[in-house]
């Protein structure tokens, strides 16, 4: 017997046929898009098969619109995140689609495709992306960019979206970095500004309607660019200064929006929530149910692009949140639950949440795991109950080392409930500590710098006054400080701030070391630095313009792509590469900008207002702080969305 | 109360490495509802043991795995455990049999001392020698003697007395090897012994493998009695 399959035009690799020929139980959902001499050769071969527990399959006679949700690194990382379940989730719902997804194949993979010519397939069907309809690609950091280029390129895709032909997939981007797209302007038909659950079905029934009407693609893109939160880049022309400054940026074709809103989902809790999110084969970085409890931050720390990005925050309703605990641990059988949301300490039901997850959890044997809770006795106590207290670590992220310095980022974490926590903490059993701060923050001095040292120095000393000799069961306490360098992010009061060169950021961690080791418990200290290459050029990113567009496309082409992973991150390229298109590092990253200079992302709105950002800017510089959201409005501009925290009353 | 469970695995998921097969019944046996027993301590497990380790991409009709439920109060316990496992599983991992283990009962692991496979050649990647010719001298020979890469070097073995049953028909291999924990012979080293003995060279990755099934032994060390590992128990 012998069972021929039908394959898309792939070349077949040998033996293939024999694979299926004697094995019982093959049928045509059977087929994979990688022979079986490539999946025996590659490193984890479960990343390219798909078929895990609760991926969806639909039958292609049956839905109209093909959708490639991709996230633009290995598949570890991008099945770890939330923001992608969700919208496959939504899009699955919906019965004439059939969203799929794809990750960056490693660099293993990547090669046999390219020597074989293997186009890139999404998983659930195996098909090649080429074939699809959309190609939604999810942008969360900006050391992805080259990946973006890696995955059109292996699907057989332009990179140049003016490039691609009506039988192209319409690539769409979106996620945080989309709030400055302009340095991956060439690179997509359209971006989706804001969050997903909005605007999607409108896309897709206008796609529709297109299609059936035998319109291009061009029209088609020209129809949406008119859809509220869609941005479609070729509609729109950047002139510059002779000093590199942006002179104007508009729409070429009366009718395009000169401002694209934010798109938000207003009630949180009445929308999509995958209730059967994909369980993996292999261990991922998230291997656990997610409960996203709230979106956004009433706190505005300075620096924070979250903070202002999905801004009003928005509590879900706890009593669902129970249910879709209970659900989702049945659906999937994780044995972890987590709970997600940028400061989880600010949700209001938390302490009935959390009570009911433990009564639940114990019972089912699930452990439970609680990111980015402040430290104080209600925390502890929750700690104490779900993990091991000796094998655990307290995680406090003052950010900088001086309560000056904290001003002027409006981190409201004093050192004051920093060694209390610890106090706490230490006479519960606790050993380790983890300190996060970060260098090169706008108006820093070296006394802030030396304040890291001081402040991780009292903490071990807290340590050794509250524990009693005879007690420390270790015999010692363990703190662990990282630094990481600052880098100024659109939509923050710090988008103006100038940035840190890699000079200057090495000598920043050089004095925090040296710091350190001058203090009286340095033994209990360890401190760890991140490079200092990688941040220069994700700033330059993080602030670009349409220029770097060149940029990015000529370090891919030159062999560049996970640029994300250090240990393929190539400095030397990338500065290169600048010289060459005539660009300069110093530009993007090394000048405070003037409040009156375009700045590439002004032309999206999202939610907060420009006069808010320097109004907080010029209060940093002033060294004052601002009150959260909770406690006082500081008038951002987000309550023009009509909900959230803007109109719950202050405590 | 201890059940043996067995399960086939075959299609694309035969891609997935041991540890994560037993990941994947971790959380199907949760999915399932199934009371499963679990250690005690703060990083409690489930208490489950399996079978021989299958390598990856081979297939199998008959793996095994044992797990200790708690309570299972309902009328046919296996019927039931296997009717809710195979709701919850993938395309490609089904279970074919559920029994209840007698208390005494070894667990999975321990149990192993032998497993069968069928073996053919990839379209293509056929010898040029006449097979059941080479087999036949192949067999008559007192010692088959392979080079094994250990950790601490090479060391020479003798296949010869855990080559249990080798035959060659309808374009297969089948064997019977020994896969007791001190004596485990993988298919691919009687193939490539056999080669070597009639001076032909396997091609790279030309062996499509299924293991059919894993034995126990129910006689003594010198008197060896193999039986499927489910026919232990009721
Ligand atoms: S607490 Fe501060 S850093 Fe954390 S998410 Fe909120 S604004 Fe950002
Ligand atoms: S409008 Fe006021 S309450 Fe609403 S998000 Fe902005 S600062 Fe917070």
């Amino acid at each position: 017997m012998k069972i021929l399959k039908k394959d898309g035009g792939r070349i077949k690799g040998p033996g293939e046929n024999a694979a299926a020929n004697g094995m019982r139980n093959q049928c045509m959902e059977d087929r994979l898009a990688l022979s079986d001499d490539i999946l025996m050769k590659i490193e984890k071969p479960e990343r390219y098969i798909g078929h895990e527990v609760n991926s969806v399959v639909k039958d292609k006679g049956k839905i109209k619109v093909r959708f490639a949700m991709c996230f633009p690194d290995v598949y570890e990382i991008g099945m770890s995140h939330l923001g992608i379940q969700i919208l496959y989730d939504m899009f699955n719902s919906m019965e004439d689609v059939w969203c799929e997804r794809v990750y960056s194949p490693w660099l293993d993979l990547d090669a046999v495709m390219r020597e074989k010519k293997i186009p890139l397939f999404a998983l659930e069907s195996q098909d090649p992306v080429r074939e699809f309809d959309f190609l939604g690609i999810t942008i969360q950091y900006e050391m992805c960019y080259t990946n973006i280029l890696q995955i059109l390129d292996l699907s057989g895709i332009p990179l140049m979206a003016l490039e691609r032909g009506d039988d192209c997939p319409i690539v769409i981007g979106g996620g945080p970095c989309t709030y400055n797209p302009e340095p991956l302007a060439d690179f997509f038909d359209l971006f989706y500004i804001g969050e997903g659950e909005t605007r999607y079905r409108d896309l897709i029934d206008l796609y529709q309607e297109c299609r059936s009407g035998g319109l291009k693609r061009r029209e088609f893109l020209r129809r949406a660019a008119k859809l509220p939160g869609i941005y479609v880049p070729q509609f729109y022309e950047t002139t510059y200064n002779e000093d590199g400054t942006i002179r104007s940026f508009s729409p070429v074709e009366d009718g395009i929006p000169a401002v694209v809103q934010k798109e938000i989902e207003l009630n949180v809790t009445d929308t999509y929530y995958p209730m059967k999110p994909v369980v993996p084969f292999i261990k991922v970085t998230q291997d656990r149910v997610v409960l996203e409890i709230q979106r956004g931050c009433i706190r505005g720390c300075r620096f924070c692009q979250a903070g202002q990005l999905y801004r009003p925050v928005r509590e879900r309703d706890v009593d669902t949140m129970k249910k879709y605990a209970l659900e989702m641990l049945k659906n999937t059988g994780h044995e972890e639950i987590s709970l997600s949301s940028l400061s989880s300490s600010d949700y209001s039901k938390l302490p009935e949440l959390i009570d009911f997850l433990i009564e639940e959890c114990s019972r089912q044997h699930v452990n439970i795991s609680l990111p980015s809770l402040r430290i104080d006795a209600f925390s502890l106590d929750v700690m104490s109950k779900v993990q091991d207290v000796k094998k655990s670590s307290l995680t406090f992220a003052p950010e900088a080392g001086s309560q000056r310095l904290r001003n002027v980022i409006n981190k409201g974490l004093t050192e004051e409930a920093i060694l209390n926590g610890a106090a706490l903490a230490f006479e519960g059993g606790w050993t380790r500590v983890k300190l996060y701060f970060m260098l090169g923050l706008p108006m820093e001095t070296p006394e802030d710098i030396r304040g890291i040292a001081e402040l991780s120095n009292k903490i071990a000393a807290t340590f050794f006054d509250t524990v009693p000799k005879e007690k420390r069961t270790n015999g010692k306490v363990q703190i662990v400080v990282s630094t990481s360098f600052f880098v100024p992010k659109p939509f923050t009061p710090f988008q103006w701030a100038k940035q840190c060169t890699k000079e200057e950021f090495l000598e920043k961690a050089y004095l925090t070391r040296t710091s350190i080791s001058d203090q009286l418990n340095q033994k209990s200290i360890k401190y760890n630095w991140h490079e200092a290459d990688a941040s220069v050029m994700e700033g330059v990113l993080a602030r670009g313009d349409r220029r770097l567009g060149e940029v990015i496309r000529k370090v891919y082409e030159k062999g560049g792509f996970y640029d994300a992973w250090s240990e393929y991150y190539d400095n030397e390229r990338w500065l290169k590469t600048m010289e060459e298109c005539g660009l300069s590092v110093d530009f993007y990253t090394h000048r405070e900008r003037p409040a009156d200079e375009i700045l590439p992302w002004d032309f999206i709105d999202c939610g907060v207002t420009k006069e808010f950002l320097l109004r907080e800017w010029e209060k940093a510089k002033r060294e004052e702080t601002s009150e959260n959201c909770k406690i006082k409005c500081q008038g951002c501009g987000a309550s023009r969305f009509g909900c959230g925290i803007c109109f719950e009353p202050r405590t | 109360m201890k059940l043996r469970i067995k399960f086939r695995k075959f299609g694309p998921v035969r891609y997935i490495g041991h540890l994560d097969v037993m990941r994947f019944f971790q959380k199907a046996i949760r999915r399932a509802g199934i009371d499963v027993a679990y250690t005690s301590g703060f990083s409690p497990h489930q208490v489950m043991s399996f079978a021989a380790p299958l390598g990856v991409g081979l297939t199998s009709n008959g793996e095994y795995m044992d797990i200790e439920v708690c309570s299972a109060d309902f009328p046919d316990v296996c019927g039931e455990v296997k009717r809710r496992l195979n709701e919850v599983s993938v395309p490609g991992i089904e279970v074919i049999s559920v029994k209840v283990l007698p208390k005494d009962a070894g667990n999975a692991m321990a149990s192993v001392a032998a497993a069968s496979y069928t073996v053919r050649f990839r379209e293509g990647r056929e010898p040029a020698v006449h097979l059941t010719e080479a087999l036949a001298e192949f067999m008559k020979k007192e010692q088959i003697l392979i080079t094994k890469e250990t950790k601490k070097g090479q060391r020479e073995v003798d296949l010869k007395a855990g080559i249990y049953q080798l035959t060659w028909e309808n374009d297969a291999f089948y064997m019977l090897l020994d896969a007791s924990s001190g004596g485990n012979i993988k298919p691919v080293q009687v193939i490539q012994a056999l080669f070597a003995d009639c001076g032909e060279t396997l091609q790279e990755n030309a062996l499509l493998i299924t293991r059919e099934e894993v034995y126990t032994n129910i006689g003594t060390q010198e008197d060896i009695k193999l039986v499927p590992l489910d026919e232990i128990g009721i």
